[in-house]
């Protein structure tokens, strides 16, 4: 009985704040304005606007994860061999500017980039061509990445540090080389990092909508541009829910690609 | 209208500032709460806060001040009913909206004798979407118009049109505004056609216009174009005329090389009004109408001009302004410059679909 009670604001939390948020959603994404049921919302995906965001947003979102994992992976690998623990000095000056407000990060960059901005200032200082950094899908990706790439570090750093050097040790002592120890060793046992990683990045990369705003000067429609519009300026929130029931989609398989490689839940990032 | 992110939460926190000292300093005159509540419902940063306790003092109603940011975020909140409110600030099409959805209250004149201070023209304007002025009192107004950098346009190309956001001189050089509304205006205007036309073949034609537009412009952005233009970002941007002040006043303390001038384009603009309309669940309908009453005060209107800088109908609060303001014509625009204008209207959800597709299809392009 004290347990059952003890659950309660959980269960309250969790009803409030997940489960009938979820169903408004999917009551609003499946009828229309007069409230009869409706698949419109949803197959709406298929017009050519929507599929266009929504294939840019896969393909910019993809290759920004690509990119956080090829810079994650290594980093990863060096903190884990530098002895740095859990606390370190270096994993703090990577979550430190999660502090600070997405948003205000994302400005800055806006800063760093524009025509008269900080990167070019320097460029002309130097002599050199001033370049069209912003409102570009380059600049798109380069937000994303930098946004997100804490959470890459942090799960795959995690798994890492797991791994006992005695395994690394004897891999080495039954003659593998570096190449040999990295695939057949490293990678395996850090599949349920990688795959964490994975779908923390690509999941709110896939749904963003401030950063191509931002550094993308709205020129670039993502899906999450179109969401967003619907909601805030097209007044339809039928449509904004039923364009959200496709991105769940996304979210759902990835979640379900957790639940698939990393069974103990060791590849979180905190 | 529009304001920025950041500074919004700041206008809160200013807000919650002054509500706190509303409430806490007991003034002698009037005992905030004495004489009941008014719940009031505005943009942010749409008021100057020291208004707000003026007001409490002077009368002894408590107020309770929130605000919102965009016409369409308001809408849902009045709709739902949850919270009510007694005394709202939207823009002209959603006053509309809200009149012939049977969501406003008519206003009693006789609780705002002040009205008398609005300069009838606006009054006039305002019967665009209020046909009888029985709804609405307005508050702020203005123009749309191009701003442009003195340094980056050449003489001979100074921008007198919206057609001439459309020369390939300007390639990379154009901010345009980032909403559905305000980008159709400017191509359907420059096609010599209203801006609430609800003629699909005219849209279209808009739409590709503005897909033709497209390579050319440097951003879509809304609040963003005041800060882009002040650095030199671009040399032409779409902006509210309620910017101005600010940018001017930027540019003189920056000690800038070049200078932004705004011109209303000659094919006519949107004019936009936004006033104080009483809902239809509000349950202080009188001490909403001491609030509207107040805000038409001349005083009290030249205090919130100068804190919001966005032109005032308010023709009391005019003349008591220095002659340069009344002579800054990118703010009180001369009645002949505004002849091609019109004031947006709400055109149905049906039309307003239309128009959202077609943006994303300029948008997706």
């Amino acid at each position: 009985m004290s347990k059952k009670l003890l659950s309660g604001p959980y269960l309250v939390w969790m009803a409030g704040f997940t489960v009938i948020p979820l169903l408004l959603i999917v009551y609003y994404g499946l009828t229309d304005r007069t409230g009869a049921f409706t698949l419109a919302n949803v197959v709406s995906i298929a017009t050519a606007e929507h599929s266009k965001a929504l294939w840019l947003s896969l393909g910019l979102s993809f290759v920004s994860t690509l990119i956080c994992l090829a810079l994650a992976y290594p980093l990863a690998m060096i903190l884990r061999k530098r002895g740095v623990g859990r606390g370190s000095f270096v994993v703090f000056i990577f979550i430190l500017p999660m502090w600070m407000n997405f948003l205000l990060r994302t400005l800055a960059w806006q800063t760093l980039l524009e025509r008269n901005g900080v990167i070019n200032g320097i460029l002309t200082a130097l002599h050199l061509p001033p370049q069209t950094l912003i409102n570009t899908s380059g600049a798109i990706i380069l937000g994303m990445v930098y946004n997100f790439l804490p959470f890459m570090v942090l799960p795959i750093y995690n798994v890492l540090c797991k791994i006992d050097d005695n395994t690394i040790n004897a891999a080495q002592d039954l003659g593998a080389n570096f190449w040999q120890t990295l695939t057949r060793v490293w990678f395996p046992l850090s599949v349920p990092g990688i795959i964490s990683g994975i779908t923390m990045v690509f999941v709110p990369a896939l749904t963003t909508f401030v950063i191509s705003n931002l550094l993308g000067g709205s020129k670039i429609l993502l899906i999450g541009n179109v969401i967003e519009q619907e909601f805030t300026r097209g007044s339809n929130w039928h449509l904004g829910s039923g364009l959200s029931l496709v991105l769940m989609v996304f979210i759902l398989a990835s979640m379900a690609l957790i639940a698939k490689y990393d069974k103990n839940g060791e590849g979180t990032a905190f | 209208m529009k304001r920025n992110v950041t500074a919004v939460s700041l206008g809160i926190s200013i807000a919650a500032l002054a509500l706190l000292s509303g409430c806490g300093g007991s003034a002698s005159s009037g005992n905030p709460g004495s004489a009941g509540e008014v719940y009031v419902y505005n943009w942010g940063e749409y008021i100057d806060e020291e208004v707000i306790s003026m007001f409490e003092e002077e009368t002894g109603i408590k107020v309770i001040y929130d605000m919102f940011e965009t016409n369409e975020e308001m809408y849902p909140v009045i709709e739902a009913g949850g919270r009510t409110y007694d005394v709202v600030c939207p823009s002209d099409y959603m006053i509309q909206k809200m009149a012939e959805n049977d969501m406003l209250a008519e206003i009693n004149f006789d609780n705002v004798p002040n009205i008398d201070q609005i300069d009838p023209v606006y009054l006039e304007r305002s019967k665009s979407f209020d046909p009888d002025n029985k709804f609405s009192v307005p508050y702020c107004w203005g123009t749309v118009g191009i701003l442009y950098n003195t340094s980056l346009v050449a003489p001979e190309d100074i921008p007198t049109k919206w057609s001439d956001l459309w020369k390939e001189t300007f390639s990379g050089e154009i901010l345009m505004q980032d909403s559905v509304r305000d980008a159709f205006m400017v191509a359907l205007k420059s096609l010599g056609y209203s801006m609430n036309s609800e003629s699909r073949a005219e849209l279209e034609e808009a739409r590709d216009l503005l897909i033709q537009q497209k390579p050319l412009v440097q951003a879509y952005v809304i609040d963003q174009v005041r800060d882009k233009m002040i650095g030199g970002e671009a040399a032409l941007g779409v902006i509210y005329s309620g910017e101005m002040l600010y940018i001017q006043e930027e540019v003189e303390s920056q000690g800038l090389d070049y200078d932004l001038e705004y011109v209303i384009p000659q094919e006519g603009t949107n004019v936009w009004i936004d006033s104080w309309v009483i809902p239809k669940n509000a349950k202080n309908k009188e001490n909403a109408e001491a609030w509207i009453n107040f805000m038409c005060r001349p005083e009290i209107a030249k205090m919130n001009f100068e804190y919001i800088t966005y032109p005032t109908p308010n023709k009391g609060a005019f003349e008591l302004l220095d002659e340069e303001l009344q002579n800054n014509k990118a703010l009180f625009p001369d009645v002949d410059s505004l002849d091609n204008c019109e004031v947006f209207q709400y055109l149905g959800d049906e039309v307003d679909t239309i128009y959202n597709d077609l943006w994303k299809e300029v948008k997706s392009n």
